[in-house]
C-alpha cells in the first residue's frame, strides 16, 4: 500500500477546507436567497429618516407624527417642519400633500391637507390615515418666494 | 473508511439543513417579532373602548338603545308590516341572513352585512355611502325593495306606539295630525308628491323625528360587538409565552394558515386589526353579478356620503365640523375608487357565507381560489396579485379562518327581540 506522502496530506485538508467552506456558502447562499424573497419587492436601499432634503435642494424638510408611532387605520396629524438648506424657517409656504404605496398601485384612503400655518416654519397636516403596514411614500411640494420643491418620506409601517 | 472531503461538505450542509428545517417544525409557534406584532394587531384584546360618536349624542344613552332595539325587531314600521331590521340582520343568525341578497319588501342588488363591531368603521354598507351607524339605519328605512315606508308614515307610528318612549328622550313630538298619512322623499311618487306640498318646517320637523329613530336604533347597535374567538385565546397564550396552552388551542393545521395569512398570503393587508378590517375600500376584481345593473362601488358611495343629508357635517349630526374628519379628508373621486368596496371583519367568517357584495361566491374555497388566482377586474383595476398559493395553503388558510369564530360580547337581552 502506498504511503501518504506530505505533499498529498496537505492536499487532503486542503480538500476537506474547501468542501466544509463549500458547504457553508452554499447554506448561506440559500439563507440570503430566502431571506430576499420574504422582503421580497421593498428597495433595500431606501432612506427611512424623518428629517430629509427636497429633490433640488430648496428645503430641509422634517415630520413629526402625533401619536409618536403612525397608527394603521387611524385618522392622525403631523407637524411639517420647513427650512431652507442653510436652517432658516420657510414661514410662508404652500404646500400639497399626496402619497402612495409604490408597489400597490392605490394611494392615500384620505386627501390629507396643510390646515394650518403653526409659525416658525411648522405646518400642520391633519387628516392622515394609513391602511396597511408595508412601504408608504408620503410626497409634499412646497412653494415659498416662487421656488416650488417636493420632498418624498419613505416609512416603513408595521 | 475514508471520507471523501466533498462530501464531508455535502454531509455538513445536509445537516444544517436538516437541523434548521427541524427547528421550524418544531418551533411552529415560535413567532418573529414582526409576526407577534401582526398576531397582537389582530387580538380581540386590541379593540380599543368603543369609540365615541359625536354625530350622535344619543349614542351612549342606555334609554336609547332599550327604545331602538324596539324599532330594530318592529316590523310594522315597513310598507306591507313584515320587514323591520331584524328581517335581514337575523339575530342568531350574526346579523346577517345567509342569502347573496336581501330581501325585504323587494330584494336589493346587494348581500346583508353583518352589524357586528360597526360601531369601530368610519363607513356603511359596501360603497361607504353612509358615515355613522344612525345615518345607516335610516337607508333602508325608505328604500322602496327594504322596508318601503316614508317619514311621516314612520312619525304617525312613533306618535300612535311609541309615544312616551320617544318623548322621554328627545323632547315633545309636534303635533302630526294634519300631515299625510304618506310623505317622504321616496321612490313612491305619491308619497314624494305629498312630501313637496309640506312646509319647509313640517318637512324638517318630521326629518327630526326620523333622525331621532335613526340615532336610538344607533344607540342600540353599538353595544354588539365581537367575542373572543379560540384564534383570540391562542394569540393571549403566544404573547405570555405559554406554547404548551397554544398548541392545544390550535390544530399545526391552523397555525400554518395564520402563518400564511398575516404572511405569504398578505390578507393583513386589508383584513388588519381586531376587526379583521381595515374599513377602507378595495378592488379585488371580484366578478360582477348576473342580472343586476352595474355596480361601481365606492365610486359612486364616496359622491353619495359628500352629498348625503344626514351626514355627519349636516345640520342632523350633533357633531362639530373638525370632529368630521373622515368627511373633511374624503377621497371623493378618482379612477381608483371604481368597484371599491369595504372588507367585510373576517370575525365569524365561516359560518356567515354566501361572500362578497352581492354573494358571489358560496364557500371560502371559492373566496380564496379567487385570490389565489386574482383575475382582472369587470371595471377599475383590481389591487390583487396572483397569490400562488398550493391546495395545501389553501386549506390551512381556511382552517385557520375557522378559528375566528366566536359569540357576539353583549348582554343576552340585546341578543334577541324585545320582551
Amino acid at each position: 500500500m502506498k504511503q501518504p506522502t506530505p505533499k498529498s496530506k496537505l492536499n487532503r485538508t486542503l480538500l476537506w477546507i474547501g468542501g466544509i467552506l463549500g458547504g457553508l456558502v452554499l447554506l448561506l447562499a440559500i439563507v440570503f436567497g430566502v431571506m430576499v424573497a420574504r422582503m421580497s419587492d421593498v428597495p433595500s436601499d431606501l432612506d427611512y429618516s424623518a428629517t430629509r432634503l427636497s429633490d433640488d435642494g430648496f428645503y430641509r424638510v422634517s415630520y413629526i407624527a402625533s401619536p409618536g408611532k403612525i397608527p394603521i387605520n387611524q385618522m392622525h396629524q403631523w407637524t411639517l417642519h420647513v427650512e431652507t438648506a442653510d436652517g432658516q424657517p420657510v414661514e410662508d409656504a404652500t404646500i400639497t400633500v399626496d402619497g402612495d404605496m409604490p408597489q400597490h398601485g392605490h394611494g392615500l384612503p384620505t386627501r390629507p391637507q396643510v390646515t394650518e400655518n403653526l409659525g416658525n416654519g411648522d405646518y400642520l397636516v391633519e387628516g392622515l390615515k394609513f391602511q396597511m403596514g408595508g412601504w408608504w411614500v408620503m410626497d409634499f411640494v412646497i412653494t415659498a418666494n416662487g421656488q416650488s420643491d417636493s420632498v418624498h418620506f419613505n416609512m416603513l409601517l408595521k | 473508511m475514508k471520507i471523501k472531503p466533498y462530501l464531508a461538505g455535502l454531509l455538513l450542509l445536509m445537516g444544517i439543513t436538516l437541523l434548521i428545517s427541524a427547528c421550524s417544525f418544531f418551533g411552529q409557534t415560535q413567532w418573529s417579532e414582526d409576526e407577534l406584532a401582526s398576531l397582537r394587531n389582530l387580538w380581540i384584546d386590541s379593540l380599543p373602548p368603543l369609540p365615541v360618536d359625536p354625530s350622535n349624542q344619543y349614542a351612549d344613552d342606555p334609554r336609547a338603545a332599550t327604545f331602538g332595539q324596539k324599532l330594530f325587531f318592529d316590523t310594522r314600521f315597513s310598507s306591507n308590516g313584515r320587514v323591520a331590521c331584524a328581517t335581514c340582520h337575523l339575530p342568531g343568525q350574526l346579523f346577517q341572513d345567509g342569502t347573496p341578497l336581501a330581501h325585504g319588501v323587494g330584494t336589493t342588488s346587494r348581500r346583508t352585512m353583518t352589524i357586528i363591531g360597526t360601531a369601530y368603521s368610519p363607513w356603511f354598507f359596501w360603497d361607504g355611502r353612509k358615515d355613522s351607524q344612525w345615518a345607516q339605519a335610516l337607508g333602508p328605512m325608505e328604500n322602496p325593495v327594504e322596508h318601503g315606508g316614508n317619514r311621516t308614515m314612520y312619525a304617525h307610528l312613533i306618535s300612535k306606539y311609541y309615544l312616551e318612549d320617544y318623548e322621554s328622550l328627545f323632547g315633545p313630538l309636534p303635533d302630526l295630525s294634519r300631515l299625510p298619512p304618506d310623505a317622504g322623499p321616496v321612490a313612491d311618487t305619491q308619497a314624494a308628491a305629498n312630501w313637496e306640498g309640506m312646509s319647509p318646517e313640517d318637512r324638517e320637523a318630521v326629518t327630526f323625528i326620523y333622525v331621532n329613530m335613526g340615532k336610538a336604533i344607533a344607540a342600540y347597535e353599538r353595544l354588539l360587538i365581537p367575542g373572543e374567538s379560540r384564534f383570540d385565546r391562542y394569540v393571549e397564550a403566544v404573547l405570555n409565552s405559554d406554547y404548551e396552552s397554544a398548541n392545544k388551542i390550535l390544530t399545526p393545521e391552523e397555525i400554518a394558515g395564520l402563518k400564511l395569512f398575516i404572511g405569504e398570503a398578505s390578507c393583513t393587508n386589508c383584513h388588519n386589526g381586531p376587526l379583521f378590517t381595515n374599513n377602507d375600500f378595495h378592488n379585488t376584481g371580484v366578478p360582477a353579478a348576473p342580472d343586476l345593473p352595474e355596480d361601481v362601488g365606492r365610486a359612486k358611495g364616496a359622491q353619495q356620503v359628500l352629498a348625503d343629508e344626514f351626514n355627519c357635517l349636516s345640520t342632523y349630526s350633533d357633531a362639530q365640523p373638525q370632529q368630521c374628519g373622515e368627511l373633511r379628508f374624503l377621497v371623493a373621486d378618482g379612477h381608483e375608487l371604481e368597484r371599491q368596496f369595504k372588507p367585510p371583519s373576517l370575525r365569524n367568517v365561516a359560518t356567515r357565507g354566501p361572500y362578497m357584495h352581492a354573494g358571489q361566491f358560496a364557500t371560502l374555497e371559492e373566496v380564496l381560489n379567487h385570490y389565489n388566482t386574482a383575475p382582472e377586474a369587470p371595471v377599475g383595476h383590481s389591487e390583487l396579485e396572483p397569490l400562488k398559493l398550493s391546495e395545501k395553503q389553501i386549506t390551512q388558510i381556511i382552517a385557520f379562518l375557522k378559528t375566528l369564530n366566536g359569540p357576539i360580547h353583549a348582554e343576552a337581552q340585546w341578543l334577541a327581540a324585545p320582551e
